[in-house]
């Protein structure tokens, strides 16, 4: 036995304490995050002496910027009598003398209420699909949206659209039909063969007899008076609308049991990605009319959409079919277990989990498939870029660069950045619910 | 000798085996590319009859039941299920897939729905049910696998031996004429075993046609009415369970009891 009393008894229990100060809130931040080590310390100071030094510069040239003059040359003279010759400031005129130009390019001005509309059209289709909460009749406004939009933008008669949609319905009729009497592998060849039929031999006609018996319509706008961040706009946000249908349709055919169907998505998938974007926009150009019926005239920026959106699809089947070989075998053994075809365990229960699964990379292709549309001023269409070459060619705006390209910049940046942080609260979102 | 699966008296008033055929498998052979995993297959199932297979890992017991509702296409030989036989033909597969049961080793429960979803999924889009009816019957199924408080909540907050249950309660909304379980135990704790191997014998007790894959060689004693032995792809003995674990023929058999009850 040993003479160590080991036995204790509490008299009293502690009452709960705060905990010391430099624990916690932000003195205990910046103790973790900035001065965690003497090393840490120095390149904290560093850093800080770098952040003023760029910050003491670029500030000055930026908020003293001269706004409201109308020439290069006239913002010099104001330059020169404010702050001296020898002092660098920002003539940030260029944007209020030219901003129509770079958000519209040469839409004309008395219709821009236009391509505003259809945008705010666009995104009010656009919430019943982002937020599943919302009430499903809404989706009614989602299937219009794109064709009221597209007449908004074009102008000219409303038949086009109408005539157009009608491809749609015709293929959504066909493919129930022929599910239900033949079997689901014709109804999606059915979906997809009656209306290109319909479009190819048909929609023109009725367009036109539709057209001459009710002519109902607004002014017309051409192809190639769009330009600016309309521009860019329209390609983009029509490309990722369309590309992701699209993208999931050629990765489940990817995975598909039939060899006919899988080999189109890989042949499809590699063709697109194996070629330079810019390859197929010059085919977009020059090419695509061969390929039509002649005497159709088909739009050059419809063109180069088809071609964005083929371009991206293929990339986003590749990430959703990660997305798909992500998932337990299981998932798709229960589904089928309980009796559920194809389409339904597809819909139900394998693409909601494998596209929660490629959210982070659908999102990253749409952020680069948006900024890509700056690619189009190659094939000689005024995207902002283009608009800017165009400014700077003016005898007014000769010389002036940094600041139409920083106003890209940031504009482009607030739009891709936005798509970020809604796809970190969609993760966020379904990792809450899914659990 | 194993333990029991339960200490109650199992009630075998609703235990009959009628002349009815449920399952009837005749020459069927599967390879998995050159490998021959099923070989000859006879088999007929009765309704009412509870069959438990078991037999070492790979010897295609798996393979076996999950042929009967086409998770696995056989080669050769003819496999009816209901009357219905298991053909290409992708209605004939739905159709039997929705009056065959089947519970699985890992559950495949579905993590992005929630229980009563799992459970209502089914019966709503393949029976097309409405929505208030199918909940009702999940509901009524759920409490019978007695956990309908979890009915809210998503698969990954629950316990092994809760999710199994959940899965079996999903497989009976569909009101199956036969349940195939394949290792329903294998992946649970010892203590979870025991809930669902409970929820089995109620099944069992109910009348329920059923084919097992599993260890469990007490359900086999307490509750089964037949015992298959496969090895090697094939079907090496079946008896009563007291003829079977009493007086097995064959030596594999022997063998393998020894190994699996620890003589």
């Amino acid at each position: 036995m040993s003479d160590t009393n080991v036995s204790y008894v509490r008299k009293e229990m502690l009452a709960e304490a705060a905990p010391p100060v430099s624990e916690i809130g932000p003195v205990r931040w910046v103790r973790e995050n900035l001065f965690s080590s003497p090393l840490n310390a120095i390149l904290t100071i560093i850093s800080l002496y770098v952040i003023y030094w760029v910050v003491g510069h670029v500030a000055p040239w930026t908020i003293g910027g001269i706004w409201g003059a109308s020439s290069l040359t006239e913002c010099r003279e104001i330059r020169d009598a404010t702050v001296g010759s020898d002092h660098g400031i920002a003539c940030w005129s260029v944007l209020s003398h030219r901003w129509h130009q770079l958000l519209f390019g040469y839409y004309p001005s008395h219709l821009y209420w236009r391509p505003v509309l259809a945008l705010l059209l666009f995104l009010a289709g656009l919430v019943p699909v982002l937020y599943p909460d919302t009430s499903r009749k809404l989706l009614i406004v989602s299937a219009i949206a794109p064709f009221a939009c597209f007449w908004l933008l074009w102008g000219g008669s409303v038949w086009l659209p109408v005539s157009t949609a009608l491809g749609f319905v015709v293929g959504y009729f066909a493919f129930g039909l022929a599910t239900r009497l033949i079997s689901p592998l014709a109804g999606i060849l059915a979906a997809i063969i009656l209306p290109l039929l319909y479009w190819y031999f048909i929609a023109g006609d009725l367009y036109a007899a539709l057209a001459d018996t009710v002519p109902l319509g607004i002014e017309f706008v051409q192809s190639r008076d769009f330009g600016g961040f309309m521009l860019s706009v329209v390609i983009g946000l029509s490309a990722i609308v369309l590309s992701l249908p699209l993208g999931i349709l050629l990765a489940l055919a990817r995975q598909s049991d039939l060899f006919i169907i899988k080999t189109f998505a890989v042949v499809f998938i590699e063709v697109i990605r194996g070629v330079p974007l810019i390859v197929w926009l010059f085919t977009a150009q020059l090419l695509l009319n061969y390929f039509l019926p002649p005497g159709t005239n088909f739009d050059l920026t419809l063109r180069v959409i088809i071609m964005v959106t083929l371009f991206s699809a293929a990339y986003i089947a590749e990430v959703v079919r990660g997305g798909l070989a992500a998932l337990p075998k299981g998932q798709y053994e229960g589904a089928d277990s309980l009796g559920l075809n194809y389409w339904q365990s597809m819909r139900l229960i394998i693409l909601p989990q494998a596209l929660k699964i490629s959210i982070p990379g659908i999102v990253n292709t749409f952020i680069g498939l948006f900024k890509d549309t700056t690619l189009v001023v190659f094939i000689g269409l005024f995207d902002p870029l283009g608009i800017a070459s165009a400014v700077r060619a003016t005898t007014e705006w000769n010389g002036i660069y940094w600041e139409l390209f920083i106003f890209i910049g940031v504009m482009f940046f607030i739009a891709c950045f936005s798509m970020g942080r809604y796809s970190l609260q969609l993760e966020k979102k379904l990792q809450r619910e899914h659990r | 000798m194993s333990e029991l699966a339960t200490d109650r008296e199992i009630d075998r008033s609703n235990m009959q085996i009628s002349d009815e055929i449920a399952i009837e498998i005749t020459g069927m052979n599967k390879w998995y590319g050159t490998f021959h995993v099923l070989r000859d297959i006879n088999l007929t199932v009765n309704r009412g009859e509870r069959i438990v297979v078991c037999g070492p890992s790979g010897s295609g017991k798996s393979t076996l039941i999950r042929c009967i509702n086409r998770l696995e296409e056989h080669q050769q030989g003819q496999i009816i299920v209901d009357g219905t036989e298991l053909s290409s033909d992708l209605k004939n597969i739905d159709k039997i897939r929705s009056e065959v049961g089947m519970c699985f080793q890992h559950f495949n429960l579905f993590p992005h729905l929630t229980i009563l979803e799992n459970c209502t999924l089914a019966p709503i889009w393949v029976r097309k049910t409405p929505k208030k009816e199918a909940e009702e019957i999940a509901m009524h199924f759920l409490e019978k696998v007695k956990i309908p408080e979890q009915a809210d909540k998503s698969p990954g907050q629950l316990s092994g031996g809760q999710q199994q249950r959940v899965a079996i309660a999903r497989s009976l909304c569909m009101k199956p004429r036969i349940m195939l379980f394949d290792e329903p135990t294998s992946a649970l704790d010892p203590e979870m075993i025991k809930e669902v191997l409970d929820t089995m014998i109620e099944l069992a007790e109910d009348g329920m046609t059923m084919i097992c894959v599993t260890h469990e060689m007490g359900f086999a004693r307490q509750v089964a009415n037949r015992v298959i032995f496969m090895d090697q792809g094939q079907i090496v003995e079946q008896n009563e369970p007291e003829a079977f674990f009493n007086n097995p023929q064959s030596e594999r058999t022997q063998l393998f009891l020894s190994q699996i009850l620890g003589h």
